[in-house]
């Protein structure tokens, strides 16, 4: 399978200015690599740092060294290094992120804010809307609140609402944040039916799940960042 | 598409004296057409002194501020005649202030309120003018009927909108924003923040905004600077610099955020 993916002798530790200027180093030496048609879950204990990684593989955090190389419109780009605008550009078209947080401008609908990724992309805006009505129905959001902006919704509406956000666009590169954890059963089935749709058109895939069952279901591997967490070697 | 990726705007080693005291010093970056840049820092950090500087308000004790023009390509905004200046500024450049009656004529109604701009460039049919800034008081969400109305009997919110319909409707590629949604309660705040971004995208607006609030530049900016002291102190991709700040000050700055 074709490689899309490969973060090599990445390292990341935090300094905090505010508390005593205290160095708090957290992974060291991570290799990593993700493959069209993979879904890779993130494992470790709560607070090994998986959301932490998974952030850095976004270029929401820095790196504090290494490099990770994405394969975007047909060459390798390394965020560690690239531009903002660069980094933009490959979120737009290449990486696609479910957070566990919704962050939206108040007002704005719902339909409108999982439509906005497509339509970013250069879709017109009528076909983008027909597929976020498909994916908010999916995700069984009742047609009456797509008018409504999504933060007045409960927490587990919100959720779906960020998956429907998160795979309206087909990305080649996904990275999913526990993006069952708030969910019931039957919700929980679609997110495992739309990230084997995923895994079949080819996209590579890295999750958080905090279940086994979900896991099982749908991942084709396993990295558990332990085993990089500094001083998890000596 | 090589013009997309070409700076609109180089600002190169940009430092403002006052006497003795520093305004701004060695601010240096390039913007992009579409591009929204962020400047966020404490209240006396430089901020709105940079923007007056780069919106050719105020000459910088040194530096350069380079604009790529519609005609004349790449020219040296402080080299340009009076005129020309003059031109630049209301036309292709365009300055929303934090209060809205220093960017509004507030005994004249808001139809000539837009239709001035269109008059500064040499528009003269006046039925064209007025169909146009009715256009534009229905993007900014103002109801026709109020028109012929002084901008004095609007709301804090309206006004702010007003500003936006005259600033806009000469089709600007660069507009300066100096705490836009400043004086506002937190519903009109939403309202004119989803206004500014859709507009933003339709229009592929180049925008400078400087802000103290940094939700406001977490919704709205793809870049953020953060000054202190006159300087740049960090500058990157927006949520990594709110969410993974490397220097001390922001990361003062972030951890000072109240949470709901």
């Amino acid at each position: 399978m074709s490689e899309m993916l490969h973060a090599q002798n990445v390292a990341k530790s935090f300094t905090l200015h505010t508390q005593g200027s205290v160095t708090i180093p957290v992974f060291e030496g991570i290799e990593f690599m993700l493959s069209a048609g993979d879904c890779i879950a993130l494992t470790g204990e709560s607070g090994s740092g998986k959301s932490t990684f998974m952030r850095m593989l976004y270029a929401n955090y820095t790196c504090s060294q290494g490099s990770i190389k994405v394969f975007h419109d047909g060459d390798w780009l390394d965020i560690t290094t690239a531009s903002p605008h660069s980094i933009l550009e490959i979120r737009k078209r290449t990486l696609g992120y479910v957070s566990q947080f919704l962050r939206v401008i108040p007002r704005v609908p719902t339909l409108d804010i999982v439509a906005e990724p497509l339509v970013a992309l250069g879709t017109d805006r009528t076909a983008a809307t027909e597929k976020a009505r498909d994916l908010l129905t999916r995700l069984r959001i009742p047609e009456r609140l797509w008018q409504l902006s999504p933060l007045t919704f409960s927490g587990g509406e919100q959720q779906r609402v960020n998956i429907a956000r998160g795979f309206i666009a087909d990305y080649p590169i996904m990275l999913l944040d526990e993006p069952t954890a708030s969910l019931d059963a039957q919700n929980r089935a679609t997110v495992l039916a739309l990230i084997e749709e995923a895994k079949s058109r080819g996209a590579a895939i890295a999750g958080i799940f905090h279940d086994h069952e979900t896991r099982d279901a749908v991942c084709t591997g396993s990295f558990d960042v332990t085993s990089f967490k500094v001083g998890a070697n000596d | 598409m090589t013009q997309m990726n070409e700076p609109l705007l180089r600002v190169d080693n940009l430092t403002m004296m006052y006497g003795d005291r520093v305004g701004c010093k060695d601010v240096s970056f390039e913007l992009r057409p579409g591009e929204v840049l962020g400047i966020v820092g404490e209240s006396g950090s430089g901020k709105s002194t940079l923007l007056r500087s780069i919106s050719a308000q105020q000459e910088p004790t040194k530096g350069v501020v380079e604009y790529q023009t519609r005609i004349d390509g790449v020219r040296d905004v402080y080299q340009m005649s009076e005129a020309q200046r003059r031109l630049l500024m209301r036309t292709d450049w365009a300055f929303v202030h934090q209060n809205p009656r220093d960017g509004l004529r507030m005994n004249v109604s808001a139809g000539a309120n837009i239709g001035e701009r269109l008059m500064a460039i040499g528009d003269r049919h006046y039925g064209n003018i007025r169909s146009n800034a009715d256009s534009w008081l229905g993007k900014v969400e103002i109801a026709s009927e109020r028109l012929d109305d002084l901008p004095s009997t609007f709301s804090g919110g309206m006004q702010q909108r007003l500003q936006i319909a005259r600033n806009l409707v000469t089709s600007p590629r660069l507009v300066f924003m100096d705490e836009p949604t400043g004086g506002l309660d937190v519903s009109v705040q939403a309202r004119l923040l989803d206004l500014l971004r859709g507009l933003v995208h339709d229009l592929n607006l180049a925008v400078i905004i400087v802000t103290h609030d940094l939700a406001v530049a977490r919704l709205l900016s793809h870049r953020l600077m953060v000054m202190q002291q006159g300087k740049v102190i960090e500058h990157g991709l927006t949520d990594q610099v709110l969410d993974d700040p490397q220097h001390p000050y922001t990361q003062l700055l972030v951890s000072s955020i109240l949470q709901n």
